[in-house]
């Protein structure tokens, strides 16, 4: 076992994780601990923008986007924090610019705006155009020009170490983060990586879902290391269902085909959220668009032979536009669908997209103990945080946001945390949990495989807790992980070796998996309400009375070893705008 | 004008709803140091259906099969690079590979990527690649003051470069690349186009620096023009005309 020390870890080398690279390693000395080569990060599959009020193409402001943010979080957004992502984001998107960002181009040579779900000029009048992007490749485009940054700014990266365990030290009665444990994939070796500051940049968690947008890789591993720890996890039950995933591919089919003038019809050809959103129609928010499509399938207008799923046509456009604005997801089309979207129109369904929950945060990206302590030297930065600016929604193109703006923070925090604290002592056999866990894993004998329970888990998940759910349907769901859980214990690997051993690694993956997906059904369960991503079919109401609260869930451990969750609540920050009915 | 894009039978629908199994058999080059220095194909059989990636049948092998078979991913739809593999003697990305477009009716071949160490069955040592990207200086650089908002750049400037941005670093233009196979000391396609990104973006004021660079005797002057890393680019970025803008340049010093 190695033992580091540098003053500031990052966990990820996604979006935020290199964007708070770049920051820490100016101001302190800083590794990246990183399971995938940065550039393989999912951040680069995002597609259509990254929103900023520039006002380039038309009026807009950073106020109306707080409010479009907040609307689309279905007033479970943090307000102080979504002023300041609406506000940041100018220099955010002029930062990406001045690092060399290829952006799309206006004729007068300014970064070029289009229309994305949810933005609006005037609080809701109309779709405003504030989503600044680089054709359908905008993610793509973030992820390696903060990767060529890193390279100019000297990053040190360790590549393919997967970090499985989050080191805590209580000095004079406080919770302190002391640095991480890591496997590095090569050689099979355990490290410790001592540091002043942590920050998690680790990204989602959407493999639990079966149609899902998100990568193998996306298995929730920051989530879990904190949550095994004691730290809580906020508002899991709030995940997205992008509206436009290849049917049953789940692949990503932009919000931007939408926002340049795509349509959604039924079988009937009828261009159906017409009915659901009179003024925002394609365009209104994720939740809504989703739903609105299975209330179509389930009412028998949904396309194909099983009439499950609709389509998005672009065939009215040009096809110079789709070439210019769109190559990317034209491609998609063709390749895996062996279709022509100049002439032919897409088949599409919901796909599980994005997690709003996550590691809670205050807006300098400090990780909470509870509703109000922070935990000094712990920060989170992206999809794996929850600040919350996202509430119970995330608007289009305020993800790309989020990690800009968010990374920077905690990076400049951290590394500034760091220069000015000592290291904490490390736990007595820092990396005793993580060397178990290997060994148990690797010794195994038993009769259960990763694959099936994954299967079984990413079945259940896509039938109990996606866009609809019941309180029936989620207790099958909290049933089944359960069990799955229980299997778990029973799971045996065929590769026993140190070298790159995959085989091991995704079976550690499972298990975080199913510990995270155990947090959101839960929660979900004990949301008797609907709200943004969460929708109740048993309470299909908000309910600003009871539930106008942030999630905090915790791990438990009885003194006999039970592992059980309890729910906590924390009260949403509300600055200047009242929760009101949200239509679109 | 909605309708009659609808009265078309879906060819997807079409394919999916009488989707045949077939058996097909994947051959594929293992290594594993830690059990025998020797490198070997091994031959594995799966019902699959033939819509499905090349990745969905590794998969289906490792999950299934033999746990211990060993290779990158993770988006599996084109956009990470991390699964370039060296298929039916054809470098391309297994999540962008049917195998109804490989002809599953003889054995479907599997190896790594040449030109860079394997590690462990497809699994390679990028570290090299990665080092030839690096030595491009593959940022933007400039001079002056920065301005308050952003540089100024018209739709032609920026479609001038447009197809070079799209470079994703899956290394399966550089590993098919036979002077790169004979000398790794070549800077190789890949980094050449991540000069060209910069090169031809009017932003930077770096191009005469990464020209002396790649003026280098492992620099562009090595390519042959066999046009392997155009067919093998998964983004369909035309590395050899990237390759001749950058040897142009060099000659006329104007870019």
């Amino acid at each position: 076992m190695q033992i580091h020390k540098y003053d500031t870890v990052i966990v990820g080398a996604g979006g935020a994780g290199m964007r708070a690279a770049i920051e820490s390693t100016k101001r302190s000395r800083t590794a990246v601990l990183t399971k995938l080569y940065p550039t393989r990060s999912h951040t680069g599959a995002a597609q259509g923008g990254m929103a900023a009020a520039l006002a380039n193409v038309e009026e807009d402001n950073w106020e109306w986007h707080t409010f479009d943010t907040i609307k689309g979080g279905d007033y479970l957004v943090d307000q102080d924090a979504a002023e300041i992502l609406a506000k940041e984001a100018i220099d955010a998107v002029l930062d990406l610019e001045k690092m060399g960002l290829p952006f799309g181009r206006t004729p007068e040579g300014r970064i070029d705006q289009r229309r994305f779900g949810g933005h609006t000029r005037s609080h809701g009048e109309a779709p405003v155009r504030r989503a600044c992007y680089s054709g359908d490749r905008t993610g793509h485009m973030i992820l390696q020009t903060l990767y060529q940054n890193c390279v100019k700014e000297g990053v040190e990266f360790f590549n393919e170490f997967y970090v499985l365990d989050q080191l805590i030290t209580e000095v004079d009665g406080v919770k302190k983060s002391a640095g991480v444990v890591a496997y590095e994939l090569a050689t099979g070796e355990i490290h410790v990586f001592q540091a002043k500051s942590v920050i998690y940049a680790s990204g989602g968690t959407g493999k639990f879902f079966k149609v899902t947008s998100n990568a193998h890789t996306l298995t929730g591993d920051g989530q879990a290391a904190c949550y095994r720890r004691g730290l809580p996890l906020e508002d899991m039950e709030f995940f997205q269902f992008h509206p436009t995933g290849i049917w049953r591919m789940g692949i990503l089919l932009t919000e931007g085909a939408r926002g340049e003038g795509g349509i959604l019809r039924n079988k009937d050809g009828e261009r159906f959220m017409e009915k659901y959103a009179p003024v925002m129609k394609d365009l209104a928010s994720r939740d809504v668009v989703s739903r609105s499509i299975y209330t179509e399938i389930r009412e028998g207008r949904g396309c194909g032979p099983a009439g499950d799923h609709v389509y998005l046509d672009l065939t009215h456009l040009p096809p110079e536009q789709l070439d210019a604005k769109l190559p990317d997801i034209t491609e998609f089309a063709r390749t895996y669908l062996g279709i022509e979207p100049y002439t032919d129109p897409i088949p599409i369904q919901p796909t599980a997209h994005y997690a709003m929950g996550g590691i809670p945060t205050n807006v300098e990206g400090e990780v909470l103990a509870d509703n109000t302590t922070v935990v000094p030297g712990l920060y989170a930065a992206g999809e794996v945080a929850c600040v919350s600016v996202h509430g119970a929604n995330r608007l289009g193109t305020n993800s790309l946001l989020d990690i800009n703006v968010f990374g920077k923070r905690s990076g400049i925090a951290a590394a500034e945390y760091a220069t000015k604290s000592d290291f904490v002592e490390l736990p007595e056999n820092p990396g005793q949990l993580v060397a178990e866990q290997v060994e148990r894993l690797r010794n195994s004998t038993g009769t259960e495989r990763v694959a099936d329970l994954r299967t079984e888990l990413q079945e259940c998940m896509d039938a109990n807790v996606m866009v609809f759910r019941t309180e029936q349907t989620i207790k099958t769901a909290v049933a089944k992980i359960a069990e799955l859980r229980e299997r778990y214990l029973n799971v045996s690997i065929q590769d026993k070796g140190k070298r790159f051993n995959t085989d091991l690694l995704e079976a550690i993956e499972l298990g975080n998996l199913l510990d995270l997906a155990e947090v959101m059904a839960v929660s979900a369960l004990a949301r008797k309400e609907s709200r943004g991503g969460h929708y109740r079919e048993d309470y299909p109401n908000r309910d600003d009375v009871n539930f106008m609260r942030h999630t905090m869930a915790y791990r438990e451990v009885a003194a006999d070893g039970a592992e059980s969750i309890r729910l906590d609540y924390k009260p949403v920050v509300t600055t200047r705008y009242q929760p009101m009915e949200r239509k679109y | 004008m909605a309708t009659p894009t609808l009265d078309k039978t879906d060819k997807a629908e079409a394919g999916f709803a009488d989707s045949p199994f077939i058996m097909a058999t994947f051959r594929i080059r293992r290594f594993n140091p830690e059990v025998s220095d020797e490198a070997q194909w091994q031959d594995f059989q799966i019902e699959i259906d033939p819509k499905e990636r090349v990745l969905d049948a590794l998969h289906k092998i490792k999950w299934e099969l033999d746990g211990t078979l060993t290779f990158r991913r993770s988006c599996a739809h084109g956009i990470c690079g991390s699964d370039a593999m060296r298929i039916n003697g054809k470098n391309r990305l297994a999540c962008k590979t049917l195998i109804k477009d490989i002809n599953p009716d003889k054995p479907i071949t599997v190896e790594a990527i040449k030109g860079l160490t394997v590690l462990k069955d497809l699994v390679v040592d990028m570290d090299p690649f990665f080092q030839a990207y690096h030595d491009v200086m593959p940022f933007l650089i400039t001079k002056g003051n920065e301005p308050t908002r952003e540089r100024l750049q018209s739709p032609e400037d920026r479609e001038r470069f447009d197809d070079t941005t799209k470079c994703i670093l899956c290394a399966a233009c550089t590993s098919s690349c036979p002077v790169f196979w004979n000398d790794g000391q070549y800077f190789g396609p890949a980094a050449i186009v991540n000069a060209h990104r910069f090169i031809f973006d009017s932003r930077d004021e770096a191009g005469e620096q990464r020209l002396e660079i790649l003026n280098d005797r492992d620099g562009v002057w090595r390519c042959r023009t066999t046009f392997n890393c155009t067919d093998a680019c998964p983004r369909g970025i035309e590395v050899t005309k990237a390759i001749q803008e950058v040897k142009r340049a060099l000659i006329t010093r104007r870019f």
